[in-house]
């Protein structure tokens, strides 16, 4: 048997990285500890893909991984608009050459953050982002506020490692030291933790943010009795606090981007940062879902100057959300052909996005089979990152980890699978005379 | 291999006493050579009417890293500013203030540069640095990791346990496989981490230290080994009127402190930012004066210039509590990321308007610095890319310091307060080709301890970065000078021709070069155990996932720094 320590997780932003992991004679995981449950079942394995196949008069066929990687660069060097997509779940060493392809090919290349923290990244763009890596809450944050999001379910670790349960330089005394808020529309299980749970009328967060920010700057007189549900008196307290403290922390999740005003919540729940700034140290951050959503992020920025939603069809890198996300070209119904990695859009586009696709050809790269399986075309079962392959990863807060491998495996990785697309598509190319 | 020769330039090459000779440059193997084995087969390129020098060595540009990419992801707006599609070799170019990595390699190649110093890398997230340098083509790359508002080095520095330290500035380094230490606001970033900054002399909240304790302890641990640079200084009070006297007091900070190399001990950096006089931007003026007599008559301090580009930019520093300043002057957008245990980052863009007086100021001062130094050796030409103007704007900068008249037309086009608050009107020095020779290659090169690596001249086993400008050595048009600049005719990296009549012509991938320093085992030993112990109670990571791994580094250049005698 052999036992791995510090292994890091490939679940969530958090990427919780001293999970011990022991490995039978068999070469088969036979203990994970230290991790959540949803990383343990992750790290542990379940059922996965088990050949790569093409889809033959409806039914999918088992192939090799030759054939399906050659079919797959066939659709994708015949497409006039191809679209790759999904790019979170894996290393940033495939989102490099996922990039390279996309150059290759003149695609649209989306991440998951699209319908994710993708109204996140359009406020930074408009205001900016005061923040801080994890260690900063862990060792000096006294407030802890988590507004539209729920880390008991969606990030268990979180709480334990990086913020109101943890103990650090300034905060020996760990939650004894720190007052954690929740904000939320309805009594989470991390709301029943709180010290403070202020209870938001769906939709009402825009305004609550004005109103705090209007209390911060002085005019709490133009504040009503109530707001969005919220007494008056509550946010005087809780502005109070904020003033009161040394370190505060907004940890914002999809309860808030995906509400109402979309971007424009998280532009103001960054003014209203801006504002706590005034009184203290305030910092805040997006809870990033996939463990890479953020790696791809940062390679995509590095390599084509923006973060997602690019469409390289011109040449060059052009970035316009609305227009040329993956939901959007599927909408409109521009692609003619789709490459999805690691990602399931059959279950989380709607549904006029989702009917597109399951018109066109379909590439699929996962180590899971997953609804989106049942329309694709040509399906590639891939290795897990950080159990089966290593690679680069970025956690929430960008500090860039290298996810390992434990044990081998009969499938390829991803990086693999997608640069050999990428040498097929060259070599038609350059068939074709391109 | 083929061979290269280059006929009938007009070499420049001022580490090696050549002040523009007409000679031929051999090389073979990706060297220069003393003569070619066989002089029939070898390409040979024509450089008449040329000018001719080692390729560029840039000592303190932000290419890549956290900061950089954050910078690129707040504006699109500057994305959108330098677009260029896939073409030949090339891959698509976005961005003028912060370019994407691509664009990065080609346009210093196209500017005939083929060396560049990252100069700020948080040690947490040294991986995503060299991510970016691994991904940024043809230039050969470093980077300086933090280690000045590091709790450890606080420690040691505050318990006056300077042998430690010492071992602990080695570990770091090799850590994050970085090239020397940087300091950036010492003890102010620090202090940012709970809102606050801090003066030269002020104690560090929680500490018990002073930024000149810092400053002072990390320039012996520099000098314990024979390390190619000394500690590169971003120092206390960046861009506050009246900051002169805290640049001449941090320069003293060191002195009296020997080198272990035949170098300075401490490179300022940027240091048209450090040189301003007044009380308040009402009064604000240019100290340039003071700061060059200083650095005229000692010669343990070097410095770069940092010298503005008029328009628009984007600013990103570790110097958190100075970006804060900055974006509440201007009130655009303003992102920070503190880096727990070590540093911290601030990204506002910002205007440099020639109509504005302090701006038009700010331009003057780098400027005359240049001018004023009597010593070309002390000084590299730099923008502290992006936060004075794109490395793009080299051109123009050199453009002016060889010619008065050029100075003077645009003198007339900014604010009229540059006659009163700057002596640039009254300088009439002009630089020539050797001198710019100088602060744009070779002096870079010495002051990082390159020459010594093959780099910043062109002697016999030298690595063949050579560029050449279609130039004549007789000219002094300031826009004839500016185009040669910006466009090579001719870069040649590593004996292969990257660049022809101003276009990519290949793109190889560059290396990374980081140093070893080597401390004795028991001592790494003894600072092992307060590591580990740092990583247990404060770091969100473990020790073991820390270091940067060798797959970062897939064509490194190792420097060793044994302990000097």
């Amino acid at each position: 048997m052999a036992v791995y320590t510090d292994v890091l997780c490939p679940f969530c932003g958090c990427i919780c990285d001293d999970i011990v992991v022991e490995v039978g004679e068999d070469g088969k995981i036979t203990k994970v500890r230290g991790a959540c449950a949803i990383g343990r079942s992750k790290i542990m394995g379940h059922d996965r893909m088990e050949s790569p196949a093409i889809r033959e008069d409806g039914e999918l066929r088992d192939c090799s991984y030759d054939e399906a990687i050659k079919r797959a660069a066939e659709i994708l060097a015949d497409a006039r608009r191809p679209l790759l997509y999904g790019w979170s779940s894996t290393v940033c060493e495939t989102d490099r050459v996922g990039v390279e392809l996309a150059v290759e090919i003149g695609a649209i290349i989306d991440n998951t953050a699209s319908v994710c923290h993708g109204p996140s990244i359009l406020a930074i763009q408009d205001v900016g982002l005061p923040s801080c890596t994890l260690g900063q809450i862990r060792n000096r944050a006294d407030i802890v506020i988590y507004w539209g999001s729920n880390p008991v379910f969606a990030h268990p670790n979180h709480m334990k490692r990086y913020s109101y349960l943890s103990k650090g330089r300034f905060t020996p005394g760990g939650k004894k030291d720190r007052k954690m808020v929740v904000v939320d529309v309805r009594e989470t299980k991390s709301a029943k933790l709180a010290d403070l749970f202020v209870k938001v009328r769906p939709g009402g967060d825009f305004l609550v943010f004005s109103a705090l920010r209007a209390i911060l700057q002085g005019h709490e007189d133009v504040v009503p009795d109530e707001v969005a549900g919220v007494e008056k008196k509550d946010l005087l307290s809780l502005a109070e606090m904020i003033k009161n403290a040394n370190f505060i922390i907004t940890f914002f999740g999809m309860g808030v981007t995906h509400s109402g005003a979309r971007h424009n919540n998280i532009v103001n729940a960054i003014e209203f940062t801006r504002a706590a700034h005034l009184h203290t140290k305030a910092t805040i951050m997006p809870m990033r879902g996939h463990y890479n959503v953020n790696g791809f992020n940062q390679v995509c920025t590095w390599l084509l100057g923006y973060p997602f939603s690019i469409d390289l069809s011109q040449g060059y890198p052009w970035y316009n959300p609305g227009e040329t996300g993956a939901v959007d070209v599927l909408v409109h119904g521009e692609c003619d052909a789709a490459l999805i990695i690691s990602s399931d859009p059959a279950s989380h586009f709607p549904a006029d996005a989702v009917r597109h696709l399951a018109r066109i050809p379909v590439i699929q790269i996962d180590p899971y089979p997953n609804p989106t399986t049942e329309f694709a075309d040509v399906v590639i079962p891939s290795a897990i990152c950080g159990v089966e392959a290593e690679g680069s990863v970025y956690r929430m807060d960008s500090v860039p980890l290298r996810v390992r491998k434990i044990v081998d495996s009969k499938f390829m990785a991803d990086e693999e699978i997608i640069r050999r697309i990428l040498e097929e598509v060259r070599a038609i190319k350059e068939k074709e005379g391109e | 291999m083929a061979e290269l020769l280059i006929k009938n330039g007009v070499v420049f090459d001022p580490i090696n006493g050549v002040k523009g000779e007409k000679m031929d440059i051999c090389i073979r193997d990706g060297k220069i050579v003393e003569s070619l084995h066989d002089e029939h087969s070898a390409k040979v390129i024509d450089a008449s009417g040329c000018v001719v020098m080692p390729g560029g060595v840039d000592a303190h540009a932000h290419i890549a890293g956290g900061k950089v990419n954050a910078g690129r992801l707040l504006r699109p707006e500057d994305g959108r500013r330098g677009l260029e599609p896939k073409r030949g070799v090339c891959k698509p170019c976005t961005g003028y203030s912060v370019p994407n990595t691509w664009a990065t390699g080609y346009r210093y190649a196209k500017m005939g540069y083929t060396f560049v110093m990252e100069p700020a890398m948080p040690p947490l997230t040294a991986r995503h640095t060299h991510e970016e340098l691994v991904d940024t083509p043809i230039i050969d790359k470093a980077a300086l990791p933090l280690i000045d508002n590091n709790w450890m080095t606080l420690q040691y520095v505050r318990d006056e346990n300077y042998e430690m330290l010492s071992a602990y500035v080695a570990w770091m380094i090799r850590a994050t496989r970085g090239y020397g230490i940087k300091i950036v606001n010492p003890g102010g970033t620090e202090a940012w981490g709970f809102a606050k900054n801090c003066g030269l002399d002020d104690p560090v909240p929680h500490w018990d230290v002073t930024p000149a304790d810092i400053i002072r302890a990390l320039a012996h641990a520099n000098e314990r080994y024979e390390m190619p640079h000394s500690i590169h200084v971003h120092g206390n009070m960046l861009g506050h009127p009246g900051n002169y006297e805290t640049t001449l007091r941090t320069f003293d900070v060191v002195k009296g402190i020997s080198a272990s190399m035949q170098r300075q001990t401490m490179h300022t950096t940027h240091i048209q930012f450090f040189c301003y006089g007044g009380t308040s931007w009402k009064d604000f003026e240019s100290k340039a004066d003071e700061i060059a007599k200083y650095v005229n008559e000692n010669e343990h301090i070097t410095i770069d210039l940092g010298s503005i580009i008029l328009g628009d930019t984007t600013t990103m520093t570790a110097d958190g509590p100075m970006e804060y300043t900055l974006y509440r002057l201007t009130g655009r957008k303003w992102t920070n990321h503190d880096v727990e245990l070590e540093t911290g980052a601030g990204i506002v863009p910002f205007l440099y308007s020639s109509r504005n007086p302090v701006h038009s100021v700010q331009w003057t001062i780098g400027l005359e610095l240049a001018l004023l130094l009597k010593n070309p050796w002390k000084v590299v030409l730099s923008t502290d890319h992006p936060n004075a103007g794109p490395f793009i704007g080299y051109p123009i900068l050199i453009s002016m310091l060889m010619s008065k008249k050029r100075r003077d037309e645009v003198m007339k086009e900014v604010h009229p307060a540059v006659f009163d608050r700057s002596s640039l009107a009254s300088i009439d020095r002009e630089l020539d080709f050797h001198e710019i020779a100088i602060i744009t290659r070779a002096s870079a090169a010495k002051i990082l301890g390159l020459h010594n690596h093959g780099k910043g001249h062109l002697g016999v086993g030298a690595d063949a970065d050579v560029a050449i400008y279609g130039i004549s050595h007789e000219e002094s048009d300031a826009g004839a000078v500016q185009r040669a600049f910006l466009n090579a005719k001719y870069t040649i990296k590593r004996g292969e021709i990257v660049v022809k009549d101003g276009e990519i012509v290949a793109t190889p991938e560059g290396r990374t070069f980081y140093v070893e320093p080597e401390c004795e085992e028991s001592l790494m030993n003894e600072v092992m155990k307060d590591i580990e112990r740092m990583f247990k109670e404060y770091y969100t990571v473990s020790l073991s996932n820390y270091p940067v791994q060798d797959v970062y580094t897939p064509h490194p250049y190792v420097i060793r720094a044994p302990m000097s005698g």
